[in-house]
């Protein structure tokens, strides 16, 4: 039995914004399944005693002084833009929208 | 027929939750050092961090965490022994990293609540506002969207993206359903956003102007029919920029579910948007799914634990409890309700108890205030804080009582103020507005008038006091209106003896 | 006839630049001709910066001259790897996504490099966004393994170990995730290290996967290595995660050159079934001169690394979903679709389509997958506690020895191609290098010698306890020396002639 289904797959795309032909999909769907099947080993190893790690090595409170600091100059911050117009990012229209 | 507010309440019962959101007014952003400034021009205010560029890495401001305990404790939680920041995933352009970086299963705050007041039909009374709980996240940037919805080119339209506002620090507080509130539900929605933001002003953590929008309340709503034990589908309203809308918007969001189950149709769980002139709210993008944000611990940044001592020292440093403040104050001024609400909307209630605290007499302080400066500063559409100095207001109120100004004249110094001619000293200096109060030039001035109308003066030595008027308005005249009016009445009375 | 200048030690073109030997620019323009005249079949560089590093070169050369004191490394090339930003050069992380960017801001990495005055000769390849063994994914083509060009040299960071190998340059910049500076390493002949995690900054590295991700020094000896990692290692306020205390001195452990006394555990489970037969010959020889040199050899069980494969499989992507979000053509990066019709959201499905490769694609679903509500638990959950668990094992085994040894790798360099259509089969790569990642610990490469049946450049690696990274220093110099006793010189020097364009 198939692990995740090519609906899923379409639906996690989605989550993830990538547009996806149907040969991909389908090509997806079954390298997930083994790669899910692989992965699965995880379940079950460790006890419910056992607390997760996220972060390697321990620390805590780390913070900064509320001080500004310089920012880029719009120049530099929308150096990088596909598209702008004047001092902002110019995108697509955004639906939604108010 | 539609139903109105009323008649929607005779048959259904409201349930109500808020969420508010506070901008911190910290001078950097939250996990940058980006200024915070309000209205600075497009993109000035944006670094690698806050663009969310590639390979930059966020660092939590110390204010801010400093901030949200503050805002916890002042609303009766606790503070979490270890909270943690995660990422809610989602895409939206005005979002650098397509993520939030907030936090979801571990605030910092939890089980609060505020009391507010209200009055009912019964006289006043008072609701517990739970808290659920208040997070720390950051804000997003602001879009701008180019081309009308009428009459549109297909494809002529783009949005702007500005990302000066993102990652600005942001306080979410989210109460519990708030229960028993009935009818009144508009009115409690409304006195728990006033109270809170009271309580944020006096912490000092925001600037809480809803129509900056350094204050946010999303108002949770829904109705089921009485008796029912039931819980409706609920609706979000956002978009309410003012104490007003809060309350016009729960009262219309009730009166739309109303008539949408009386019509026999759903109410469908969504974002709505407050139309400020109309008073209705207006559907939001209904989402084609349900959103899954896949939240999972921020492993850029690290757990906070706060100590328990530091937490201690801070719910120590607390502020009085602003109602508690504005009792004392009330009592010790001896203003009536009326007045003190006055200057509770107004936002003048700080200035006028600095402007008292200067020497001068509450009601005074409070009359100037909310009299002449706010007038003056409606014309001019600022606030009247920023036109004069409580410093100043107090010493102009300082030399009426002296009987060194007429309110007349006062006027003409706050005047000179505001057009920046210096200090309440020098206004008068240069425009030579001292009250006329020597008597013996004031004698001058009276035997003068005397002599130029023997005829008045001869009736008012025979008894016709309000005759007297007609010789003071001279001397008035004489004088350039600089003489204390009442001081001239008593000195030309004695003069022709009837004093 | 004298070694040629591109053959020689970092720190011997260090004592060359300092006696006025050699100028920096004179090292910088022969680095540039060896490119010019080998790159064309390694394709270790994307981007070669000539004008900055020479400029920077030169620079140098007039601080030299002035008199002024510099650092040893001052006026010594190296060559970074692209997911590293450096302001106002290309940054690509060896994807389509970033064609053309240039960043506004230096990497704190490139930062402490150009303090030191080290030459930034240029950007090289690796496997788009580092996911991958073999820089086979990399959007702008392979790289070539200059043992045999028609192998991989290992991945992600295949571009900087390949240009040491070809003596393109004499230091590179790695990051290791999963071993993507420690596998390229071992397959081309070269010295990697992946410091403890928090001990270089992430700022301004690109991130794949935030609590693994992390950048280290890479060079053709153990002395060359330890003196970058002292250039780029330190506390860095703009990483939270960062470590704040002193670097240790790695440097000085590399110059020990005995191991009397030491405790060295070999990992059971990273040792037998599943590695090249002549992998384990020169694993074991080396231990051999381990011994002679004074350690101790211990064999050390870690159960739970028998999960790390699988555990780092869900982390690592998870963490990525959420990472590369942000690429979606609104504010950097390419655009595409964008026809005045479309959406901002169709803009972005269109973009991140044709933007992101096979392999970001499929690490992106299976993260997002991981992380969807109902799965969570399930996936990324029992991921973070195997990730517990190994932690845990490494902390028993640590009680009992100084450091653990593994070969780095199963296999030698495989041919290009082979594994590209099989995932799982390339993911094995790393089973001995992920463990390290997970439990944030340090882990050295360092070449012991060619696999008997194919000639190939086999890896040893060190590994050892979290901020106790001069323990491989100190081991890794040791075997190295002994090794190179042995050979009667260094491994690098048996490497292939590369033909010469
Ligand atoms: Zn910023």
């Amino acid at each position: 039995m198939a692990a995740i289904s090519r609906d899923e797959v379409a639906h996690l795309a989605r989550l993830a914004r990538i547009e996806m032909t149907d040969a991909e999909l389908d090509h997806l769907a079954s390298e997930m399944d083994l790669i899910l099947e692989s992965v699965s080993r995880v379940q079950g190893v460790a006890g419910a005693d056992i607390p997760p790690t996220s972060h390697a090595i321990a620390m805590q409170n780390v913070m900064r002084p509320d001080v500004v600091v310089p920012s880029l100059t719009p120049e530099e911050a929308l150096s990088g833009a596909p598209a702008r117009e004047e001092d902002r990012f110019k995108v697509p229209q955004i639906l939604g929208e108010e | 027929m539609a139903l109105n507010y009323d008649q929607a309440l005779e048959i259904y019962e409201p349930t109500l939750g808020l969420e508010v959101h506070v901008e911190l007014n910290t001078n950097s952003k939250m996990f940058c050092g980006c200024a915070t400034e309000f209205g600075a021009s497009p993109n000035t205010q944006t670094c690698p961090v806050c663009l969310g560029l590639p390979g930059s890495l966020p660092v939590v401001n110390a204010k801010a965490i400093e901030s949200s305990i503050r805002i916890g404790l002042a609303l009766n939680c606790s503070i979490t022994p270890f909270s943690r920041f995660a990422r809610k995933n989602y895409f939206y352009p005005d979002m650098p990293k397509n993520f939030q970086t907030s936090q979801y299963d571990e605030p910092i705050c939890v089980n609060g609540y505020l009391d507010v007041t209200i009055d009912t039909d019964e006289g006043p009374k008072v609701y517990r506002v739970e808290i659920e709980r208040v997070h720390m996240e950051e804000d997003t940037g602001k879009s701008l969207h180019v081309g009308g919805a009428t009459g549109r080119i297909h494809g002529a339209e783009h949005s702007l993206l500005d990302y000066n506002r993102a990652g600005i620090p942001l306080v979410e507080i989210v109460t519990r359903i708030v229960p028993g509130t009935d009818k009144y539900a508009p009115e409690v929605a409304r006195a728990y956003v006033a109270e809170l933001r009271d309580i944020l002003r006096s912490l000092g953590v925001s600037d809480v102007k809803m129509e900056q929008g350094s204050l946010r309340c999303d108002a949770n709503v829904s109705i089921a029919p009485r008796g029912s034990g039931t819980l409706g589908t609920r609706s979000e309203t956002k978009n309410v920029n003012s104490l007003r809308s809060v309350e016009r918007a729960v009262r219309g969001e009730i009166v739309r579910q109303a008539n949408r189950l009386q019509a026999g149709e759903r109410i469908i769980q969504e974002t709505r948007h407050f139309q400020e002139e109309s008073g209705e709210t207006r559907s939001g993008r209904s989402k084609e799914q349900a959103e899954d944000y896949r939240y999972f611990p921020e492993p850029d940044l690290l757990p906070i634990v706060a100590d328990p001592a530091w937490v201690e020292e801070l719910k120590a440093a607390l502020p009085e409890k602003p109602s508690i403040r504005r009792k004392k104050l009330q009592e010790a001024w001896g203003v009536p309700d009326k007045e003190m609400a006055a200057m509770v909307n107004a936002e003048l209630l700080d200035t006028v108890e600095e402007t008292v605290a200067l020497g001068a007499e509450p009601t005074k302080a409070r009359s100037w205030w909310l009299g002449e400066v706010s007038r003056l500063a409606n014309e001019k559409s600022v606030e009247p804080t920023s036109l004069i100095k409580p410093s100043e207001v107090a010493e102009i109120i300082t030399l009426i009582a002296a009987g060194e100004l007429t309110d007349k004249l006062a006027r003409q110094v706050v005047e000179g103020v505001i057009n920046g001619e210096g200090t309440p000293r020098s206004v008068i200096e240069k425009r030579g507005l001292k009250v006329v109060s020597d008597d013996s030039a004031l004698m001058v001035a009276i035997e003068a008038a005397i002599a130029a109308a023997p005829d008045v003066a001869d009736r008012v030595r025979g008894g016709n006091i309000p005759a007297a008027g007609a010789l003071i308005g001279a001397v008035m005249k004489a004088t350039g209106g600089q003489a204390d009016a009442a001081k001239v009445r008593e000195l030309l009375l004695k003069h022709l003896g009837q004093g | 006839m004298s070694t040629p200048i591109i053959h020689q030690t970092a720190a011997e073109m260090s004592a060359d630049l300092a006696s006025g030997s050699v100028t920096a620019v004179e090292l910088a323009n022969a680095h540039y001709d060896r490119i010019a005249a080998v790159d064309g079949d390694v394709h270790a560089f994307l981007h070669l910066d000539r004008e900055g590093a020479l400029a920077q070169a030169a620079s140098v050369d007039a601080s030299r001259k002035a008199g002024e004191k510099l650092h040893p490394l001052a006026g010594v090339p190296l060559a970074l790897k692209d997911v590293l930003t450096q302001k106002g050069v290309p940054t690509t992380c060896g994807s389509k996504m970033l064609e053309g960017w240039r960043p506004p801001y230096d990497s704190t990495v490139v930062a402490n490099l150009k303090k030191a005055g080290v030459v930034i000769l240029g950007k090289t390849n690796m496997d788009e966004f580092a996911m991958g063994s073999s820089t086979e994914n990399s959007a702008y083509g392979p790289t070539h393994n200059p043992w045999d060009l028609s192998r991989i040299p290992g991945g992600s960071g295949g571009g900087s170990s390949a240009a040491l190998a070809a003596f393109e340059a004499p230091l590179a910049i790695g990051t290791d995730t999963g071993g993507s500076i420690r596998q390229p390493a071992a397959v081309t002949g070269t010295v990697g290290v992946k410091p403890t995690y928090g001990a270089v900054s992430r700022y301004g590295l690109v991130a794949f996967s935030s609590s693994l991700d992390q950048a280290g020094p890479c060079a053709r000896t153990v002395l060359d290595t330890a003196m970058l990692h002292e250039v780029i290692a330190g506390y860095d306020a703009k990483d939270s995660t960062s470590i704040n205390a002193p670097v240790g001195k790695m440097i000085e452990a590399a110059k020990k050159l005995d191991v009397k006394g030491m405790k060295i555990g070999v990992v059971k489970e990273l040792s037998g079934e599943g590695y090249q037969a002549g992998v384990l010959t020169r694993f074991n020889e080396a231990l051999d001169l381990l011994v002679a040199a004074g350690a101790e050899i211990v064999e050390v069980s870690t159960p739970s690394f028998e999960y790390a494969l699988a555990a780092y499989y869900l982390i690592a992507p998870s963490e990525t979903s959420s990472n590369l979000a942000r690429f979606d053509s609104m504010r950097y990066g390419i655009r595409i679709g964008d026809d005045g019709s479309r959406s901002a959201e169709e803009v972005m499905n269109m973009t991140r389509e044709v933007g992101f490769g096979k392999e970001v694609k499929r690490r992106i679903i299976l993260g997002t997958y991981a992380l969807s509500s109902g799965y969570y638990d399930a996936y990324y959950g029992s991921a973070q506690k195997v990730r517990t668990l190994i932690k845990r094992d490494y902390e028993a085994a640590f009680a009992k020895v100084d450091v653990l040894v593994s070969p780095t790798c199963p296999t030698t360099a495989f041919k290009i191609g082979e594994k590209s259509d099989d995932p799982l089969a390339m993911y094995l790569n790393d089973v001995a290098t992920i463990p390290v990642n997970l439990a944030g610990i340090g882990g050295m490469s360092l070449p012991c010698g060619l696999a008997p049946e194919d000639g190939l450049p086999v890896g040893f690696q060190i590994m050892s306890p979290a901020l106790k990274d001069e323990l491989m220093y100190h081991v890794g110099g040791t075997l190295e020396a002994a090794l190179q006793s042995k050979w009667g010189k260094p491994l690098y020097a048996s490497a292939p002639e590369l033909a010469v364009k």
